[in-house]
C-alpha cells in the first residue's frame, strides 16, 4: 500500500525542475513582499500628505527631502517608486487572485453541470461559452470596464466575465469524460442528488486540468488588469496598480525619465513569467500524455 | 406466473440509443450531406419477472445489451419503452428524475477500479447514500459503515482509506458493501467477477451466496460466464442481440437447452475430457454478432443458426412457454 499522499508525490516531482522551483520561489517572494508592503516600504504612496512634489521625477538613488533614498526613483507626484511598486503588486495580485477564484468557481460549476445534464441545456451553455471565447478577452473586458466604471469590484466583474469561459470549457471537457465513468452511474443508481454528484464526485475529479488553467489565468488576469489600468479603465489614480504606474510614466519615457515606466513594467514581467513557469510545470505534471 | 409473487417486473422494456445531432450536423444535413442518425437497439422489448428471493442469471455475448438492461433496471437509464417495476412501482419515471423506489434496487458494477470514486474515502462512499436517504443518522454512520464492511469481509479500518489502497477483490467488496448499505430488495450485479482473478472470483461468488442466505437478497446476476451463472442462479435468461431467447430454471437450461443459440453457447464452453486420447473439438458459433445498428430481420439469430429456415428470416419468434420459455420457431426437442 502506498502511504505517501498524492500531494507529497506531486511535490517530489515538482522539485526536480529547478526552473520551476526558482519561479515558485520568486512568486512566493513577490507575494510576501506585496503582503508586507505597508511594513517594509519606505513611504505610503497612497497618503497624499506624504508626497513631496519637490521630489517628483527624481532618478534612482536620489536622496529625498524626507531623508531616505529613492532606490528606484520617484514618479510625477513625487511617489517613491519602490513603495508604489510594492503597493501596486499588492493590488495586482489581490485582484488577480480574487478574479481568478470567482472565474474558477463560476466556470467550473457551469462546465460540470453542463456536462452532467447534457442535452439542450448543455448545448445552450456551451454555445454561449464558445461564442464568448471567439471574442478576444481584452475586448470584452474593455467594454465591460467602460460600462461599469472605475473601482475594484467593477474591474473584478470585467475580469471574471472575460475569463470564466476558459474554466467552463476545460471543466466541461474533463467532466464529460468523468460523466461516463461507473462511479457516476453508481451515484445515480443510489440515487444521489444532482448537486451532490456534481460537487462531491465529478468536480474533484476534474481538478487537475482546472488547476493548470487557474495558474495561467491568474497570470492572465494580472496582465489584463494592468492593461485596463494602463488604458485608464482600471483603478482610480489614488490607488495605482502596476498598469497605472506604467501608464503614468509613459509620457516621460522620451524625456529620459525611463524609470517611472520601466521598473513597474519589470516587476509585472517578473511576476507573470514566474507564475507561467510554475504553471507550465504543473501542467506537465498533471497531464499524463506529456509524461515521459 | 408462480406461487411466489414477482418482486421485479420487466414489462417489454426497450432501450434505444439515438446519436445526438448537433447544430453543425443539422446544417450539413440541410445542405444535403448525409448524417448518421442510425439508432442502436440495445434492448428490444424484453419482459421477465424476478421472484422474491430468487437469483436470475442473465447470460449473453459481449454487446448483446445485457449491461444496458441491467442499468435500466437499476434506474440509471430511463427505458425508451416499457417499464421496469418493483412491487408495482416504476424504478424510474418517464423523465430523468430518479424516484425513491430506485433505492430499492442497487447495482454492483463490473470494474471496481471505475465504480468507486478515487477521491472519496471508503467510509464516505458507503455512508453517503444511506445518509442522503435517512437510512442512518449522522451520529450512527460510523458504526453503520463498520457493520457493512465486516459483512463483506473487510476490516473496520478500511473506512479511512482510499480506493487506490485496495486490490481489485477488496474494491469489489467495497462496491458490494456500498450497494447493500442502501438495504435494497434487489441487487443487480453486472459481471461482478469478470474483471477479477480466478481465485478472487470464487471468493466473491461465495460472498454473494453467503449474503443471499443471510439477507434473503433477490438478485439479477449478469454474466457471460456460464459456469458462474450455473453456480449461483435459480433461473437463467439467455439474451441475444437485445432479446431474451430462452428463459428457464437453471438445471433445465443446462441439461436441455431448447434454443439453438443456447445449445451453441453451451457447446462452446471448453471442457476437460478424461479417459480419451481423442482431440476434443469445439463447435464455435458461426459468424460474428450482428451489429445492433441494423439487426437482422425476423429471428435475430437466423444468420448464424444451423437450423434456420425461410420463416426465420421474416417472422420474429415470440418468447413462449410457462416454465421453460423459448423464442424459436423450431425449438430443439427435449432429450435431443
Amino acid at each position: 500500500m502506498d502511504r505517501s499522499t498524492p500531494l507529497a508525490r506531486f511535490w517530489d516531482e515538482f522539485r526536480t525542475n529547478r526552473v520551476a522551483l526558482v519561479a515558485l520561489g520568486v512568486v512566493l517572494l513577490i507575494s510576501a513582499l506585496a503582503i508586507a508592503a505597508p511594513l517594509i516600504s519606505p513611504q505610503n504612496p497612497y497618503d497624499l500628505a506624504n508626497l513631496v512634489l519637490m521630489d517628483a521625477r527624481r532618478p534612482p538613488g536620489f536622496v529625498g527631502s524626507k531623508g531616505f533614498t529613492h532606490w528606484l526613483g520617484t514618479d510625477a507626484q513625487g511617489r517613491d517608486l519602490l513603495s508604489a511598486i510594492l503597493y501596486g503588486l499588492r493590488i495586482s495580485i489581490q485582484i488577480g487572485l480574487i478574479a481568478g477564484a470567482i472565474a474558477f468557481a463560476l466556470g467550473a460549476t457551469l462546465g460540470t453541470f453542463a456536462a452532467f445534464l447534457g442535452g439542450r441545456i448543455e448545448a445552450l451553455i456551451m454555445r454561449i461559452i464558445d461564442l464568448q471565447l471567439s471574442f478576444p478577452a481584452i475586448l470584452l473586458a474593455l467594454v465591460l470596464a467602460a460600462l461599469l466604471g472605475q473601482g475594484k469590484w467593477p474591474l473584478i466583474t470585467a475580469l471574471v466575465t472575460a475569463q470564466y469561459a476558459y474554466f467552463a470549457r476545460t471543466a466541461h471537457g474533463a467532466a464529460s469524460t468523468e460523466r461516463s465513468k461507473d462511479y457516476v452511474d453508481a451515484a445515480l443508481s443510489t440515487p444521489l442528488k444532482a448537486s451532490r454528484v456534481v460537487f462531491r464526485h465529478i468536480l474533484p475529479n476534474c481538478l487537475p486540468p482546472l488547476i493548470v488553467v487557474a495558474t495561467v489565468q491568474v497570470a492572465n488576469s494580472i496582465a489584463l488588469e494592468a492593461t485596463l489600468s494602463f488604458l485608464g479603465l482600471g483603478l482610480p489614480v489614488t490607488e495605482p496598480s502596476l498598469g497605472m504606474l506604467i501608464s503614468n510614466g509613459f509620457q516621460y519615457m522620451l524625456s529620459g525619465r525611463y524609470w517611472i515606466s520601466i521598473y513597474p513594467g519589470v516587476a509585472l514581467i517578473i511576476l507573470i513569467v514566474a507564475i507561467n513557469l510554475v504553471g507550465d510545470q504543473v501542467r506537465d505534471q498533471l497531464n499524463p500524455r506529456l509524461k515521459r | 406466473m408462480s406461487e411466489t409473487r414477482a418482486l421485479v417486473e420487466i414489462d417489454s422494456v426497450s432501450k434505444r440509443f439515438t446519436p445526438s445531432v448537433s447544430i453543425g450536423e443539422r446544417i450539413a444535413a440541410w445542405l444535403g450531406s448525409p448524417i448518421d442518425t442510425r439508432t442502436v437497439h440495445a434492448v428490444d422489448a424484453v419482459s421477465f419477472d424476478i421472484r422474491k428471493g430468487e437469483v436470475l442469471g442473465l447470460v449473453g455475448e459481449s454487446g448483446c445489451g445485457k449491461s444496458t438492461l441491467g442499468r435500466v433496471i437499476a434506474g440509471i437509464h430511463p427505458p425508451s419503452n416499457g417499464s421496469a417495476m418493483i412491487d408495482g412501482l416504476a424504478v424510474m419515471g418517464s423523465g430523468s428524475k430518479p424516484l425513491k423506489t430506485t433505492t430499492r434496487i442497487q447495482m454492483v458494477f463490473q470494474d471496481p477500479f471505475a465504480s468507486l470514486d478515487p477521491r472519496v474515502r471508503i467510509g464516505e462512499t458507503i455512508s453517503e447514500g444511506p445518509l442522503a436517504h435517512q437510512l442512518v443518522s449522522r451520529a450512527d454512520a460510523r458504526a453503520y459503515v463498520t457493520r457493512w464492511l465486516l459483512a463483506v469481509g473487510l476490516p473496520a479500518e478500511a473506512a479511512e482509506r482510499f480506493p487506490h489502497q485496495f486490490s481489485g477483490g477488496q474494491r469489489q467488496r467495497v462496491a458490494i458493501a456500498r450497494a447493500l448499505a442502501m438495504q435494497p430488495d434487489v441487487l443487480v450485479c453486472d459481471e461482478p467477477v469478470a474483471s477479477l482473478d480466478v481465485s478472487i472470483q470464487a471468493q466473491i461468488i461465495n460472498l454473494f451466496l453467503k449474503l443471499r442466505r443471510e439477507l434473503g437478497l433477490t438478485m439479477l446476476f449478469i454474466s457471460h460466464d456460464l459456469g458462474v451463472v450455473r453456480h449461483i442462479s435459480d433461473r437463467v435468461a439467455i439474451m441475444y442481440l437485445g432479446r431474451i431467447v430462452e428463459l428457464g430454471p437453471t438445471p433445465a437450461i443446462f441439461a436441455n437447452p431448447r434454443h439453438p443459440y443456447t445449445r451453441a453457447l453451451l457447446d462452446s464452453v471448453p471442457k476437460l475430457v478424461t479417459g480419451s486420447d481423442e482431440l476434443v473439438t469445439f463447435k464455435p458459433i458461426q459468424g460474428e454478432l450482428p451489429s445492433p445498428l441494423s439487426p437482422p430481420s425476423g429471428c435475430h439469430f437466423h444468420l448464424r443458426c444451423p437450423f434456420a429456415q425461410a420463416r426465420c428470416s421474416t417472422e420474429p419468434p415470440q418468447l413462449d412457454g410457462r416454465h421453460h420459455a423459448v423464442s424459436c420457431h423450431f425449438p430443439l426437442s427435449d432429450g435431443e
